[in-house]
């Protein structure tokens, strides 16, 4: 190529790449999701929007537990646990819950947006492949939101912690029981586990075909994403009074059996929950998904090459 | 080798045929001007040359398959599609800060200093900008990269004369610099009369004319005849003819220059006169083709 330019010495330089390598697919891939997040400011200001409004709510409860203390010392163990433990779980839900909401509603409109504003004509005029440009979309709901709820919901839980250990001190009570029956330190690698393996690897296919509609539909790609799932399950109910489809997609949504019980021998301290990350990767649901997950992208990839502002 | 190189490219959308067999082939330092009517097929063709749009027929930009590389392609081919398309929610900072980090041919010192001599704060969001503004940023980006094929496609739409001027002067003084070459489309034509060294017009999806600009000088002659010389005028068959207050000007194409010169005042026409004397000419014999 450069041997042909030889009457402008400065693209024969431009040409054999002196001045720029091509960036490596980290380094695009790393913009690509500052952009994201630069654009979609609810993917962490919903989650920690819920979990301000939730420690303020706990530390009206504050109240209730110094009354719950003087009590606490007569309740069994398992009464105890459930006792403290409960607020957190609840914060956990939440945020899990917002996260959730929040990974549907980005991926719906991520490569929808971009055609609706004009904006692909920009992103398309720069050095960033479909599949950079694809993948970086889908590591928002199956990675980083993922790993920022789990932040925030380790950060609320301290705070709680926090806040109602000063108050119980404040007021000369005793926190060892507090602090022993919390659980909530150990539960936190379960948690992460959780979060990057139910709302991440196992909920991927979700967000996968919300990708695939965004980058498909002309319009409306809520209605698109939303109307052929239900309109199969009603048919297969009508048709063979049976709910596979309904229940298959439930599944997706909840974490199956297997992400349940993970959560629920967490919450417990069963011992048994030092195996659930191994059934839960041999789990044939989890490969399938994942699959089903790189299908939908490979697809989204190859649209997005066509398309152009709507 | 050539910058572009295209042969035989066809495109269909449905039933119309929006590129018809364009040829064309545009060596690299050049400005091209491609000027052609509304729906003549210019963003299309530009769009299947930076890689926006599947394609019949053979296509090279800077030895490239623009549909199959595009992203590879961008590292060398930047472009200002035709119309306002930053993302409007993004900030000034933002916008430099992912370019750098996304292109490896973007000099950010650069860029900034063209926004040195504008108003524009790092802080804004391009939505409260004003529309000149988004042209002077969008410009600044696109002039720090380093690029060896730069696509406008009617890149001063909506802006004010002010604006306009100043886009084609530092295009020219701080951009252009021989190597690199530069394709614009615009409908304002008598703009660009000074920037380009090629013009090309398209018309129905095919290129009807296709020079550079010192062919064109050579080639084109513009007559302004008096009333009693117009019949002699005629008799050198002009490819056109228009009436002004005090006579008629009458187009050549490759007639002899001291001969036509005899009967008026000649030079070398305008863009404008060209594109209305050729794409007319050429509906009038399409028509009459149809019938």
């Amino acid at each position: 190529m450069s041997s042909q330019s030889n009457v402008m010495p400065e693209s024969t330089l431009r040409a054999q790449g002196i001045a720029a390598a091509p960036f490596p697919a980290a380094r695009l891939m790393y913009w690509s999701v500052r952009r994201e997040l630069w654009e979609n400011r609810a993917i962490y200001v919903a989650p920690a929007g819920v979990a301000c409004v939730f420690l303020f709510g706990f530390s009206i409860s504050i109240l209730h537990l110094l009354v719950e203390m003087r009590a606490a010392p007569w309740l069994d163990v398992m009464q105890q646990r459930e006792l403290f433990g409960q607020p957190y779980e609840f914060a956990e839900d939440l945020i899990m819950g917002t996260a959730l909401l929040v990974g549907l509603f980005y991926s719906v409109d991520a490569l929808y947006g971009e055609r609706r504003d004009r904006s692909i004509l920009f992103w398309k005029s720069l050095p960033v492949s479909d599949l950079i440009t694809v993948l970086s979309k889908a590591a928002v709901p199956i990675v980083v939101l993922p790993l920022l709820a789990f932040a925030i919901t380790v950060l609320t839980q301290w705070m709680m912690l926090l806040l109602s250990s000063a108050v119980l001190l404040g007021s000369g009570q005793n926190v060892a029981i507090l602090w022993s029956r919390v659980g909530i330190f150990h539960r936190w690698p379960m948690l992460l586990f959780h979060f990057l393996c139910i709302h991440g690897l196992w909920q991927s296919p979700i967000y996968a075909w919300l990708l695939l509609i965004s980058v498909w539909a002309r319009r409306v790609p809520i209605l698109w994403a939303a109307l052929p799932p239900l309109t199969i399950g009603i048919v297969e109910k009508v048709a063979f009074n049976t709910t596979y489809f309904g229940s298959l997609i439930g599944n997706r949504f909840t974490g199956g059996s297997e992400g349940i019980a993970i959560m629920e021998r967490g919450r417990a301290m069963d011992p048994m929950m030092l195996f659930a990350p191994l059934n839960f990767l041999i789990n044939p649901g989890l490969w399938i998904g994942l699959a089903v997950t790189a299908a939908f992208l490979a697809t989204a990839v190859r649209l997005r090459r066509g398309r152009g502002p709507i | 080798m050539a910058c572009i190189e295209a042969r035989g490219l066809r495109k269909e959308f449905g039933t119309t045929i929006a590129l018809d067999g364009i040829e064309m082939r545009v060596e690299e330092g050049r400005i091209l001007g491609l000027i052609g009517p509304n729906g003549a097929g210019k963003t299309t063709a530009l769009n299947a040359i930076l890689g926006l749009l599947p394609y019949q027929g053979e296509l090279q930009v800077l030895g490239r398959d623009p549909w199959t590389q595009r992203d590879q392609l961008m590292r060398d081919v930047s472009f200002i599609a035709d119309v306002a398309v930053l993302p409007r929610w993004i900030k000034v900072w933002q916008v430099l800060d992912y370019v750098a980090g996304v292109h490896p041919r973007f000099d950010r010192a650069k860029a900034e200093s063209f926004l040195a001599k504008t108003t524009i704060g790092y802080a804004r969001r391009v939505r409260d900008l004003s529309k000149g503004m988004v042209a002077q940023l969008h410009l600044a980006l696109v002039m720090a990269i380093d690029a060896r094929l730069l696509v406008l496609d009617e890149p001063t739409l909506g802006l004010d004369i002010l604006f306009r001027k100043q886009f084609y002067d530092s295009l020219l003084n701080d951009y252009y610099d021989r190597s690199r070459t530069i394709i614009v489309t615009t409908h304002q034509v008598e703009e660009i009369q000074h920037v380009i060294t090629d013009l090309m017009f398209i018309n129905r999806g095919r290129v009807v004319l296709s020079y550079s600009m010192e062919e064109i000088e050579s080639r084109f002659l513009e007559l302004m005849v008096h009333p009693d010389q117009v019949d002699a005028a005629r008799a050198l068959k002009p490819i056109d003819e228009r009436q002004v207050i005090d006579g008629s000007i009458l187009m050549f194409e490759g007639a002899d220059r001291q001969q036509v010169a005899t009967l008026g005042e000649a030079r070398t026409p305008g863009i404008a006169d060209l594109f209305v004397a050729v794409i007319a000419n050429q509906d009038k014999q399409a028509q009459g083709a149809a019938r």
